[in-house]
Parts: C-alpha cells; sequence; structure tokens
C-alpha cells in the first residue's frame, strides 16, 4: 500500500461540517418561509432531499472508485469504494426514514408504492444493501476487491439511468426538485437549501475521512502486531471481513 | 390532503430532524467502539513491547552462563 494520509484536513473539514449544517437548519427555521401548500411540515424537505441526493452521489462516488481500482489495482481505491458506498447506504437510511415520515405527515400514508420515485430509491438502496453481503461472501482478498468493485461500477452506472428513467414517467404525488425551475422554490427557500445540501455533502466527506482514517489505523496495527509477533510472512490468519484488506 | 397545522406538523418534522440526529450518534458511538478497540490493542503491543527485551535480556544471560 501507498503511504496514505487519510486524516489530512479532518479537523477544518468537521468543523465546516458542523457549521454548516448547524447554519443551514438554523435557516430552516428561522429564515426560509413555511411553504403555502404544505405549510411547517415542508421544513422535513431540506432534511430528505440532500439526504437523498447526496446518498446518491455517494453511490455513484463509489462506482468512480471502482473503477480506478479496475484500472489501477490499488487497493486504496476500493477502500474508497467500499466507505463511500458504506456512507451513503447510512445516508439512504436517513432519507428513507425522513421521507417516511413526510409522506405520512402530507399525503397520510407512510409509502406510496405507485409513486416511481419512491420505488425506485426503494430499489438502488436493497440493490446495495447486497453489497456488504457479496464482499463477506468472498474469502480471498483479490477476489473480493474485484468483483465488490464490478458490483460498484455496474450499480453505479443503474443510479444515474434511475433516475433519468423516473423523470420520464408521470410522477404521481412526489414533487420535481432538480428541474429547470428549481422546483418553483422562492430565493430563501432556495438559498437554505443550496446551504443544507453543501453541509451535507461535507458530512458525507466528513464521514467517509473518518472512516479511511479509522480502517487505515486499524491496518497499521495490524501489521505492527504482525511485525512483533515475526509473522512477516503473513501466516496468521485475517479474521474474515466485509472490508477491504490492504 | 390540506396543510397539517403547526401543532399537528410539529412531532413530524421533529422526528424527521430527531432520526438523522440519531443516525449520526449511532455512527459516532460505533466509531468510539472501534476506537476503544483501537486502544486496547495498542496496549497490547505496548506489553509486548515491554516484554521482549526483559526476555531478550535473560536469553544473553542464559548464553553468557
Amino acid at each position: 500500500m501507498r503511504d496514505a494520509n487519510f486524516s489530512r484536513g479532518l479537523v477544518p473539514l468537521s468543523i465546516g461540517s458542523v457549521v454548516l449544517l448547524v447554519g443551514g437548519f438554523a435557516m430552516v427555521f428561522l429564515y426560509a418561509p413555511s411553504d403555502a401548500d404544505q405549510g411547517f411540515v415542508q421544513k422535513i424537505f431540506y432534511l430528505h432531499v440532500p439526504l437523498a441526493i447526496v446518498a446518491l452521489c455517494g453511490f455513484v462516488a463509489g462506482g468512480v472508485y471502482g473503477i480506478r481500482f479496475l484500472r489501477s489495482g490499488d487497493r486504496v481505491h476500493d477502500l474508497r469504494s467500499y466507505v463511500a458506498i458504506h456512507i451513503s447506504l447510512i445516508l439512504a437510511v436517513g432519507a428513507l426514514v425522513t421521507g417516511s415520515i413526510w409522506a405520512k405527515a402530507s399525503w397520510g400514508q407512510w409509502w406510496v408504492w405507485e409513486e416511481p420515485t419512491l420505488v425506485s430509491f426503494l430499489i438502488v438502496f436493497l440493490l446495495y444493501a447486497c453489497y456488504q453481503p457479496l464482499r463477506f461472501s468472498i474469502e480471498d482478498p483479490e477476489r473480493q476487491a474485484r468483483y465488490a468493485s464490478v458490483f460498484a461500477v455496474v450499480a453505479g452506472a443503474f443510479v444515474p439511468l434511475n433516475f433519468v428513467a423516473v423523470r420520464a414517467v408521470e410522477s404521481l404525488v412526489h414533487p420535481r426538485v432538480l428541474s429547470t425551475t428549481g422546483g418553483s422554490m422562492p430565493g430563501s427557500m432556495r438559498v437554505t437549501f443550496l446551504i443544507a445540501l453543501a453541509g451535507m455533502a461535507l458530512l458525507f466527506v466528513t464521514l467517509c475521512k473518518y472512516e479511511l482514517t479509522s480502517k487505515h489505523a486499524s491496518f497499521q496495527l495490524r501489521a505492527l502486531k504482525r511485525r512483533i509477533a515475526g509473522d512477516d510472512d503473513g501466516w496468521i490468519p485475517v479474521r474474515r471481513s466485509a472490508a477491504p484488506q490492504l | 390532503m390540506p396543510a397539517l397545522p403547526l401543532g399537528d406538523a410539529g412531532p413530524y418534522v421533529a422526528a424527521a430532524y430527531l432520526v438523522f440526529l440519531a443516525l449520526v450518534l449511532i455512527y459516532v458511538a460505533i466509531m468510539a467502539v472501534k476506537l476503544a478497540r483501537v486502544e486496547r490493542e495498542i496496549g497490547e503491543l505496548a506489553a509486548l513491547a515491554e516484554q521482549r527485551p526483559a526476555e531478550r535480556a535473560d536469553e544473553r544471560e542464559t548464553v553468557s552462563r
């Protein structure tokens, strides 16, 4: 493994995430006006939509790192792909739960199976829920990294295709935000939304860096343990894991 | 559906933001468990590293005899 320093810039990133998220959420309640149609419950929009957008972008980023691993064979890219998908899954859980709460408040139902936006997001989530079991099922680290990268690339390509396909069909109840009119949001709402989105994106990057730093520290510790135990040939078995082995 | 009044919408909004807070806190708790494990393993390594010179000194003493 080449010399990696994943913790670089972690402190300013963490501070930036906190400032943007707290500032953004403060603007949600103190600056952005209540929606004329939905009223106060529309405040969930500033949390739910950034969660969904950042999760989907994270899945695509996982695919991009998958391509980089397949091209270079550098395990660091596999680790990055794994971490991006891992954190995106957490954010996707948040998007699903907050969306469901919003649906109950707004439409009177926790879930609407006829709505393509909801179902397509659930399909993407379930697809990526298979990623960790897939990794865990393969014992050989080399094969695990290769197969997982192929999965990340194929699933990553499915995300934008899915997004376009959903927008091509008629929406039942779910509003469209990313349109040329910006979902017809007034300026104050749009600024608040963009700050919340930036905060969520920064939180994603920060959590990825935390995870990468933690994994790297564990790998270094294991290598040190082997050296002290005089096991440079690596005959001490490594515990089976879904996480990449550097 | 008509817009919910503030009193009825409040719990839904609070629940959504609390879900997000809970997710972040659960992640922090998991990271704390991992950190504790790394700390424990470093402690074991430090103990092993301290033990090594003592063992080597014993070996040298035996050979010199």
